[in-house]
């Protein structure tokens, strides 16, 4: 008997990024409004951490309402139809849920239904791993558009007397709209993942400790800090260098550099090891954002792009990293 | 090659200065980082890893919390070192 040939898909030979949309939360919350709990200063968060005020979302307004938001904008730039996108990707350490997927209520909202909806769950660098996704689908031909969109409200998971990350936090969604294009959009993602570091940041404790607890304490974000930073910095510089060399160009060909806006100190010092030139555009939505985890990649391209249109159709390093630990870089084409 | 006490007091000066701005003669033993010089956290994990290069040695980051003064530091270098 012989046996029937499956069939397989192959889609578009490059892909890009058509466009990106944005959502920040809709309080805009100074230093001073959260330096009283953690004993501490407008200047000392400013000198660590180059934060001067982050955005954060009033109690009425979810992570899956700022995606939506953020993801209407960006199929509007698109100029596609919501019912041409294959896939929708989420993702978050916000949804209020274990389960559903935030994913799925937000391509019902937007109009994506019946796309493949599902969230990843990789912290800061979630919305790279996104994109990796993103592109590994449209080229696969399992989708056409894929709607890929970082969404955060971290004020709901920060300990206002936590000195250690909770005061960088802020709520937002950033997101994007992959597709097929006539030359390539999406570099080699160079990825991957450091468990040896898992206790180095995330939650305080785990979920059932906190289901337990009587005084109802929910868990929050911490971190260590230092290693964090040297983590940041000094490894995801190779990493970033990677990514160029994987891509075939150099610090000197990029048009902007959008890393994770974790903290400005790590932005700089990550900038300086990198050795990007003076001439390229550097992402610091932090300073007025603050750090939205899996969000923040996405709404300092927006910013960026908002502020300087002229940089449309150049070359920016993206690079995400975070809890796990875990991280992931690409030099995309700008929309 | 193991280096003395005052040579690498003399480069550790060098690196805090590049750093902070911290007058490389206020880099001194007796000194704390946080207490005396005002470094911060972060810029004394800067400092960490530019010693690494300029000492050739390891410096773990459970290591970097307990390098409270000069002393400390330039005491775990040479240590390293030899």
């Amino acid at each position: 008997m012989t046996q029937p040939v499956l069939q397989q898909t192959v889609g578009a030979a490059y892909t890009r990024i058509l466009s990106v949309g944005a959502a920040r939360g809709d309080l805009d919350v100074p230093n001073d409004d959260i330096i009283g709990p953690i004993d501490s200063s407008d200047e000392w968060i400013r000198q660590r951490t180059g934060v001067i005020s982050r955005t954060r979302a009033s109690a009425s307004v979810s992570a899956a309402d700022l995606a939506t938001t953020a993801a209407r904008e960006a199929i509007a730039r698109a100029g596609i139809s919501a019912s041409e996108i294959g896939a929708v990707i989420i993702a978050t350490i916000s949804n209020e849920v274990q389960t559903p997927s935030m994913a799925a209520l937000v391509a019902e909202r937007v109009g994506a239904t019946p796309a493949a909806a599902y969230d990843v769950s990789a912290a800061c660098a979630g919305f790279c791993y996104g994109i990796a996704q993103a592109d590994a689908l449209v080229r696969a031909g399992t989708a056409t558009y894929v709607l890929v969109i970082g969404a955060e409200k971290l004020s709901d998971i920060a300990n206002p007397t936590d000195r250690t990350i909770s005061f960088l936090l802020g709520d937002g969604a950033g997101a994007v709209i992959v597709g097929p294009a006539d030359a390539a959009g999406i570099s080699p993602t160079i990825w991957g993942s450091d468990g040896a570091k898992w206790d180095a940041v995330g939650m305080d404790r785990p979920l059932r400790e906190a289901f337990n607890d009587r005084d109802g304490n929910f868990p929050t974000l911490r971190q260590d800090g230092q290693t964090v930073f040297r983590w940041a910095v000094w490894e995801m510089a190779k990493v970033a260098q990677q990514a160029l060399d994987a891509a075939g160009i150099s610090a000197a060909d990029l048009a902007a550099f959008i890393p994770h806006q974790a903290n400005m100190r790590i932005i700089n010092e990550f900038a300086k090891q990198l050795s990007v030139p003076d001439s390229v555009v550097i992402g610091r939505d932090i300073e007025t954002t603050g750090n939205t985890s899996a969000a923040s990649i996405p709404l300092a391209m927006h910013r960026v792009l908002a502020e300087n249109p002229n940089l449309s159709g150049g070359y920016a390093l993206i690079i995400g990293f975070g809890a796990g630990l875990v991280y992931a870089a690409q030099i995309v084409r700008l929309p | 090659m193991a280096q003395s006490k005052d040579e690498v007091l003399a480069g550790l000066a060098g690196l805090v200065n590049d750093e902070t701005g911290v007058p490389v003669e206020s880099v001194v033993f007796g000194k704390s980082f946080a207490d005396d010089l005002d470094i911060d956290s972060i810029s004394m994990m800067t400092i960490v890893v530019n010693a690494e290069e300029e000492f050739g040695v390891k410096i773990p980051d459970d290591k970097v919390n307990e390098l409270k003064t000069v002393d400390d530091a330039v005491n775990y270098i040479v240590s390293a070192q030899s």
